[in-house]
């Protein structure tokens, strides 16, 4: 198990190795997180029961903590990539760090705005600044900040040293972030989903929950496969294999 | 199924603007996001190839509106 595990990470730093893994998963993974995300959307807002107190407003949850959540998981994400960047210097993890920027920050986007538009009718204000809604708005703003470091610096090491040590050191936000609604009085409600122990939310309403939330788990990857694709394409523009791969001519 | 009519199902009792309009900004962020992503590594791929085609016959390309 180990050994097998050791062998798929020494093979996906390869980039010419990644390449082929990426470009062999996507026309997979595409249509099948595609595919779960619109069913726990559906399933969310045309099957789910009503909420007692919110009424149909709650149906934003079915985005709103896929988005949240997938935002958070990929800040961690781009974390382990700018430790393993700093410490082992390897290409594909600066490659990783670039590629799930985007996405993150779009999620970061509609997080916050799909929890102002939920906030209005809920708690009668589309904004407070309240320490979950302040931290998720830093996260925002670290996401933004390792685009922008990236697309400053010239020389594509120099950029992902840099940005990995700001996606290193921002990891602290997404700790502030998820306990920002248990340690501190935040207008913003505690988690209804629990990996540990019960969650407090009703089955009709978790299932589409979970299901949308892998979905878009799901398409973030393929998006970060795809762009990380991309990157790798743009860095090895001079090596033998990408001459190769895109000679005049060649198939894939 | 949880709504009786196509019409219930756009109030969303009377919710219907902050459901669509969170629904819509995170299909437009979420999809745009996918687009230029592909966009993205479309003009790389070009990129390359130019350079390639470029570097394989430069006898062709020195002289303009040369035919094969």
């Amino acid at each position: 198990m180990w050994k097998t595990l050791t062998r798929w990470y020494h093979q996906l730093s390869s980039p010419r190795y990644f390449y082929r893994f990426a470009s062999a998963v996507l026309p997979w993974l595409m249509p099948i997180a595609v595919l779960v995300l619109l069913t726990g959307l559906v399933w969310g807002l045309v099957f789910a029961p009503v909420e007692r107190y919110q009424g149909n407003s709650y149906r934003i949850i079915f985005i709103h903590v896929p988005a949240s959540s997938g935002a958070l998981m990929g800040y961690i994400a781009m974390g382990v990539a700018g430790l393993i960047a700093l410490v082992w210097r390897l290409k594909m993890a600066e490659v990783m760090l670039k590629a799930m920027a985007p996405f993150g920050a779009v999620l970061a986007t509609v997080s916050l705005a799909t929890g102002a538009l939920w906030g209005k009718p809920t708690w009668g204000t589309y904004w407070q600044w309240d320490a979950r809604m302040t931290s998720m708005l830093i996260l925002l703003f670290l996401y933004l900040g390792i685009i922008a470091l990236q697309s400053a610096i010239r020389d594509p090491r120099q950029a992902a040293r840099a940005a990995s040590l700001l996606a290193v050191v921002g990891v602290i936000n997404v700790v502030i972030v998820k306990y920002s609604v248990e340690w501190l009085n935040t207008l913003h409600q505690g988690a209804t989903l629990k990996l540990v122990g019960e969650s407090s939310i009703n089955d009709a309403m978790k299932w589409p929950l979970l299901i949308s939330m892998l979905g878009l788990w799901l398409l973030y990857a393929a998006n970060v496969l795809m762009r990380a694709r991309t990157e790798v394409l743009n860095r090895e523009r001079r090596s033998g294999w990408v001459a190769t791969l895109l000679a005049p001519g060649a198939k894939e | 199924m949880y709504f009786d009519s196509v019409s219930e199902f756009v109030a969303m009792g009377g919710h219907g603007f902050f459901v669509w309009s969170a629904y819509g900004i995170s299909a437009l962020l979420i999809i745009g996001n996918m687009v230029l992503a592909v966009r993205q590594q479309g003009r790389v791929r070009q990129e390359i190839q130019r350079r390639l085609r470029r570097d394989q016959r430069p006898a062709h390309n020195a002289v303009e509106g040369e035919v094969e």
